[in-house]
């Protein structure tokens, strides 16, 4: 089963980044449309539900998938999905 | 010598330009559409259709500036800005000035969209629906190969994928899961 | 013993206390501003409209942010089994109004607006009169605004949003009211209770609301007198019941908060103290503070069943995983329910449950999803009968409902 959370990514360097405030991901869920455009471009945090929604880890993004979250934000055509500093995601 | 040269250039950019445009108008209508499959990711198809403007775009400027900037054609910067503000071919080559300009306006906000929000880009987006045919009528009514044989059937093939595509959308678009069950959202606008 | 301290005074069958004699019974206010606020944080006051964030920490968020700051005082009570607020508002609208100008002054907001369901026509009535008996320059501040009675109408920022533009649904976050809410400022949205609390513990400090504290609960359900009951914060949930009547016979489960609550099996429930923070401390929540006990003859299945269809038809309808998944979970309920159950429903219950919470503009799919997985811990056994088909082992069955 599909834990994001349980999946915890120390970076390159094999050491976690601790203390800095690294952004996550949040997604307006009035304008998601669940076209899942961003869980074909970030499968790492983001997965589909069963009507294609999307189930997005409330992780903050690791440096090396960071270009990808990104790209992610910027493909939805709807604006939905977006990089926080820090906090939840709704 | 340099004349003919931007002649070429002028015709050659024009059509690419057109084909470019209809390929664009395609994916926008396919990315409407869904379609998705093995080793075709949904994004793929939004992601194309958006890197496909811009080159159409380039192609479209290029067209543009070697038509002015050609001495044999009397184009000013008139011409190319104001829609049927030239002398020559005033009609036909307004036209193509509409469509650029129309084109100029949905590829701008595409870019601005983060910064103008989703209503007003949709909105502006509709005027591709004009763009696109007015670059056909523009090719095939201006200029020396409006009739040759080679530019009809590129037009003829062009027309028939946009065409295609079109009545593919209005007869199989899957609407907005949740417009009919959401009188509230209309008005809702959720957060900026 | 009661404790009688927001609904102190005239016996409450006559409705609306005058100010009069509000004024005489309780005297003036004590603290006001930044006094008042640091005393709600000693008397650790939660909020009472259900999601119980601390009242204190609230209002100094608002005082916090910059520009004329709004106050809506939130008593639109759309949890269908709760009848507090309205008689709160029915009642004793003068604590209620004295709680929601301690707030203006505190958070130096120069509009009120009284936000109360149309359709609870008695409290409107009430707490209009009331705003007709303060003085002139406090009268001036008040506004009333009247949201269809909705399950999500007292969403807060489907109160921001009634007040803009008259249409009660939840926003995305952020911008929190907190932040931008009415006309863009920031806005205090507080629930009734919560300002009546307040009022009283600007007259008797933060350290008597710390011992002497009360809270209202709705009883209702399965007891004698279902009604509304004041208690000390910390009573046990066996008291209030015993108060509105006791149950008429054995009881195998409680609702405890409301349809955003959670089921708690009988034996569980009775020694759990009605505390906001100590209720979290053991994994349920008092919501908006229901208690209603579910009798043997009845099917906690079926209950749940309907309940969830009520909740799905509740929803705002503008977040897919709500729509869809919380409408899928209704439907396999209602088979469930109806004894049409297939192998795999009870597994894709508890996934579609888990996959909610978070995943709605508003809370609305996490109180749902709560109470489903709160049921298939408590009605297990009778979940397992009902899915292998054997049938319902109420006697006294209520139709599911439409979904």
């Amino acid at each position: 089963m599909f834990e994001p959370s349980a999946r915890r990514w120390q970076g390159p360097s094999g050491r976690s980044r601790v203390g800095t405030s690294r952004p996550s991901l949040a997604v307006d869920r009035i304008r998601c449309d669940g076209r899942g455009y961003c869980a074909e471009l970030l499968p790492e945090m983001v997965r589909l539900d069963d009507w294609g929604y999307p189930i997005v880890s409330s992780d903050p993004v690791p440096d090396h998938l960071l270009d990808h979250a990104r790209r992610a934000v910027a493909t939805c055509p709807l604006l939905a999905i977006r990089l926080a500093e820090g906090g939840r995601s709704r | 010598m340099t004349s003919q040269w931007l002649w070429y250039t002028t015709r050659g950019a024009g059509v690419i330009s057109l084909v470019l445009l209809s390929a664009v108008v395609c994916l926008g209508l396919l990315t409407r559409l869904r379609v998705r499959g093995e080793g075709w990711p949904g994004f793929l198809t939004a992601a194309v259709h958006q890197d496909l403007a811009l080159v159409a775009l380039v192609f479209l400027g290029l067209h543009i500036v070697t038509a002015v900037v050609d001495p044999f054609t009397s184009l000013g910067i008139v011409a190319a800005t104001v829609p049927f503000g030239s002398s020559y071919h005033t009609v036909w080559l307004g036209l193509g000035t509409l469509s650029f300009e129309l084109g100029l306006a949905v590829g701008l906000t595409s870019l601005a969209r983060r910064v103008i929000g989703v209503r007003l880009w949709r909105l502006v987006h509709w005027l591709a629906y004009a763009c696109w045919p007015l670059a056909v009528v523009h090719a095939v009514g201006t200029g020396t190969d409006g009739h040759s044989t080679w530019l009809l059937g590129i037009t003829i093939v062009c027309c028939g994928a946009v065409l295609t595509c079109l009545a593919w959308r209005l007869v199989a678009a899957p609407p907005d899961p949740l417009a009919q069950l959401r009188p509230g959202r209309l008005m809702a606008g959720g957060g900026r | 013993m009661s404790a009688a301290s927001l609904l102190d005074g005239p016996d409450l069958r006559f409705e609306a206390e005058p100010v009069t004699s509000h004024l005489a019974r309780l005297g003036p206010s004590l603290l006001s501003g930044a006094a008042l606020i640091d005393a709600l944080d000693q008397g650790d006051l939660r909020g009472r409209g259900g999601a119980g964030f601390p009242v204190g920490k609230k209002w100094r968020s608002v005082a916090g942010r910059p520009g004329p700051r709004v106050v809506i005082a939130n008593g639109a009570e759309g949890e269908p089994l709760s009848f507090k607020d309205r008689l709160l508002m029915q009642t004793r609208p003068h604590l209620v109004l004295d709680g929601a100008t301690l707030a203006a002054h505190a958070v130096d907001a120069d509009q009120i607006v009284l936000y109360i369901g149309r359709e609870h026509s008695a409290a409107v009535d009430a707490m209009l009169h009331a705003v007709a008996e303060r003085p002139p320059r406090e009268r001036r501040r008040f506004q009333l605004s009247s949201a269809p009675v909705a399950y999500v109408s007292g969403e807060e920022t489907a109160a921001v949003q009634f007040v803009n533009r008259g249409v009660a649904l939840p926003t995305s976050v952020p911008p929190r009211p907190f932040e931008a809410g009415v006309r863009g400022r920031p806005t205090l949205v507080q629930n009734v209770e919560s300002l009546a609390a307040a009022a009283l513990i600007a007259r008797r400090g933060g350290a008597w609301y710390r011992s002497s504290g009360t809270l209202l609960v709705t009883v209702t359900g399965a007891v004698a007198r279902p009604g509304v009951i004041e208690t000390r914060l910390g009573t046990s949930v066996a008291e209030v019941v015993d108060r509105a009547g006791g149950p008429p016979g054995a009881i195998q489960a409680l609702l405890l908060g409301g349809y955003f609550g959670g089921w708690v099996a009988a034996d569980d429930a009775w020694d759990l103290p009605l505390d906001p923070e100590r209720l979290r401390t053991t994994g349920r929540s008092l919501g908006c503070g229901v208690v209603s006990p579910l009798p043997f003859d009845r099917c906690g299945v079926t209950e749940t069943a309907r309940i969830v269809g009520y909740l799905t038809g509740q929803s705002a309808r503008q977040c897919g995983p709500c729509v869809f998944g919380l409408g899928a979970i209704a439907a396999t309920l209602r088979r469930i329910a109806i004894g049409l159950s297939h192998p795999d429903d009870l597994a894709r219950l508890d996934r579609w449950s888990a996959e909610l919470p978070g995943r709605g503009a508003c809370r609305h799919p996490d109180g749902a999803a709560g109470l489903v997985r709160s049921a298939l811990r408590v009605f297990a056994d009778d979940f397992a009968h009902h899915s292998d088909r054997r049938g319902c082992t109420a006697t006294s069955p209520v139709a599911v409902g439409a979904v």
